[in-house]
């Protein structure tokens, strides 16, 4: 019980991760390996900051503010300097790694002894619901700091996936959509392009960020090396996501972001629990992510039926 | 106001400057359009027709030379920037429209061309049914299709769309690049219509890139005819001294025998002095 409560929360708090990966593959057709710096600056930043004893809701907002700005370079590297956007994510990503070892002053920095979310949506919980220190869920026990995290998790990425809905059907995030769709037809309706892309940026590697630090408190450590293979870890959540819930329209795409992180984590503990090496994890996630871009296209050349009009 | 909506003034570009390939493609072209006229551009291939557009849209930044609309010098003002006055028709049916993006959501960014977008809703009921009615008044069952991608619309419909797009907020300057080369007969009929009332109905000043003599005769006030980057032939008020396709095509001939007079002028003078 204790794991699925586990795999629950770690899959809402990588769905934020999805949802940021969403906003540059799906909406700008890019793969923005910036994702991978920002996730651990995201878990840099609030590790640096918690144990220096700021409290859990400012040290996570900074780090939204450090990813957003960490994309925000990347933004200016493709718009301003034509950079490619794979080079711009590297090169930002490539630096990050430095920034995020200074931020944190060393590879490895324990949260053990911080005040992270996770005590917080404890205290919050036994204040106000009463929730006892622990809880009988089907015959197993399980931490009351463990539920409340869930709680949280589940409401904060809901929250943040209705948000982003909003947001994108706002004028601005439709003249967003429009300038990753077409571009050239969207600086005829007089739409800043270049400002969409950074703006866009911006708003990716904040929920990737925001991804990181939540993940960070939640293990009760920060890494340098939690932000490698974030954006291939995001893209096996969105694309499993797109399998089970479709891509028909931007609804399911947000929740299939969301869905499929949750998935992919049932997924991934399950295998664990039956035997993977956990040290395979990566590998098995990159065979994932490979095999759902390419196998409808080997299934149209052996003359199966695929849906229409898919593109890797 | 003065009458003219857009000024010229010895606009130049050249692609390959300072090399071998060098083409100018604009040679100190002078042109003013009277406000509420329809011009059409005629021109050979690699004539200069489509640098004339792509300098007054923005999206060739020009060497030399100044473009004034309604007074204003906009030459060094960006594309986006250029887009709230000057609105524009591609050839490509799929260039002018988001394909991913619906119907009304398409629509609703061409309303937004000349404001601030900010965090209001796209789409509210209010909003839609107007564009709901704005839509059924092309007569082709489109107010239907509103929640429909408009990708999966044919691109004679995508290309009327983008004529209402680049009309229903009133441009300054409508720009039309040979919007109709791409469509089968009957869709650049109906999209030649649908133009035509469009730029009657809002008295718009009009510059339309064409290799249709038939279009540019039966839309025209003016007619100008392009070659090597500067303006030919400029002729006007073609409508009332019923300029007809034959007149244009003896003009193009004319062009032809002064290339090669040219030419033979070059040779020449290459072997006098070579």
């Amino acid at each position: 019980m204790n794991l699925l409560v586990g795999a629950l929360t770690i899959g809402l708090i990588l769905a934020l991760l999805g949802l940021g990966v969403f906003v540059t593959y799906r909406i700008y057709r890019t793969l923005d390996l910036t994702a991978d710096g920002a996730f651990g600056l995201g878990a840099a930043v609030a590790a640096a900051l918690l144990v220096r004893g700021f409290p859990a809701l400012l040290a996570t907002g900074l780090a939204i503010v450090a990813g957003m700005l960490a994309g925000a370079l990347t933004g200016v590297l493709t718009t301003r300097l034509r950079v490619s956007p794979l080079l711009a994510g590297v090169l930002t990503s490539t630096s990050l790694y430095s920034v995020s070892l200074f931020v944190m002053g060393s590879g490895n920095v324990s949260l053990v002894s911080a005040d992270g979310f996770v005590s917080v949506a404890e205290r919050l919980a036994h204040r106000w619901f009463g929730l006892p220190e622990s809880v009988t869920l089907f015959g197993a026990i399980v931490g009351g700091g463990s539920i409340a995290s869930l709680g949280l998790m589940l409401l904060l990425a809901v929250a943040t996936a209705l948000l982003l809905a909003l947001f994108l059907n706002t004028e601005i995030g439709t003249a967003m959509r429009a300038a990753g769709n077409n571009p050239q037809m969207a600086r005829a309706l007089a739409i800043d392009v270049n400002g969409m892309v950074v703006l866009g940026l911006c708003l990716a590697n904040g929920l990737v960020a925001l991804s990181g630090a939540l993940m960070a408190q939640y293990e009760g450590f920060a890494n340098i090396q939690m932000g490698i293979g974030a954006l291939v870890t995001g893209l096996a959540n969105l694309l499993l996501g797109e399998a089970l819930l479709g891509r028909r329209t931007l609804g399911r795409l947000i929740a299939g972001a969301v869905v499929g992180a949750v998935a992919f984590r049932l997924v991934v503990g399950a295998a664990i629990r039956a035997g993977l090496d956990p040290n395979a994890l990566k590998l098995v996630t990159a065979a994932l992510v490979l095999g759902v871009l390419v196998l409808p296209r080997l299934l149209r050349r052996s003359g199966l039926p695929t849906e229409a009009g898919e593109r890797v | 106001m003065s009458s003219v909506a857009l000024r010229l003034e010895a606009v130049s570009h050249a692609f390959h400057a300072g090399t071998l390939n060098e083409v100018r493609a604009l040679d100190a072209v002078e042109l003013e359009l009277e406000r509420g006229t329809f011009t059409a551009v005629l021109g050979t291939n690699g004539s200069g027709k489509s640098s004339l557009l792509n300098a007054i849209a923005g999206s060739l930044a020009v060497a030399e030379g100044h473009i004034l609309l309604d007074g204003r010098e906009i030459t060094h003002w960006p594309e986006a920037r250029r887009a709230r006055l000057i609105s524009r028709v591609f050839q490509n049916p799929f260039t002018g429209t988001a394909a991913e993006l619906t119907v009304a959501e398409n629509l609703a960014l061409a309303e937004g061309r000349n404001g601030r977008r900010w965090l209001r809703r796209t789409l509210d009921r209010e909003r839609r049914a107007a564009l709901e009615n704005t839509v059924a008044e092309l007569g082709m069952g489109l107010e239907d299709r509103l929640d429909s991608p408009i990708g999966v619309l044919s691109g004679g419909q995508r290309q009327a769309l983008t004529v209402l797009m680049a009309t229903m907020v009133r441009p300054s300057l409508l720009l039309l690049d040979e919007h109709t080369a791409a469509l089968d007969p009957r869709s650049a009929e109906q999209v030649i219509r649908l133009t035509h009332r469009a730029v009657t109905a809002g008295n718009l000043t009009t510059l339309m890139v064409t290799h249709s003599l038939t279009e540019a005769v039966r839309l025209g006030d003016r007619v100008l005819v392009m070659h090597r980057g500067r303006v030919a032939y400029d002729l006007r008020e073609t409508r009332r001294r019923r300029v007809r396709e034959h007149d244009l095509l003896q003009l193009f001939d004319q062009l032809r025998w002064a290339d090669r007079l040219d030419e033979s002028a070059a040779e020449m003078l290459r072997r006098a002095y070579l």
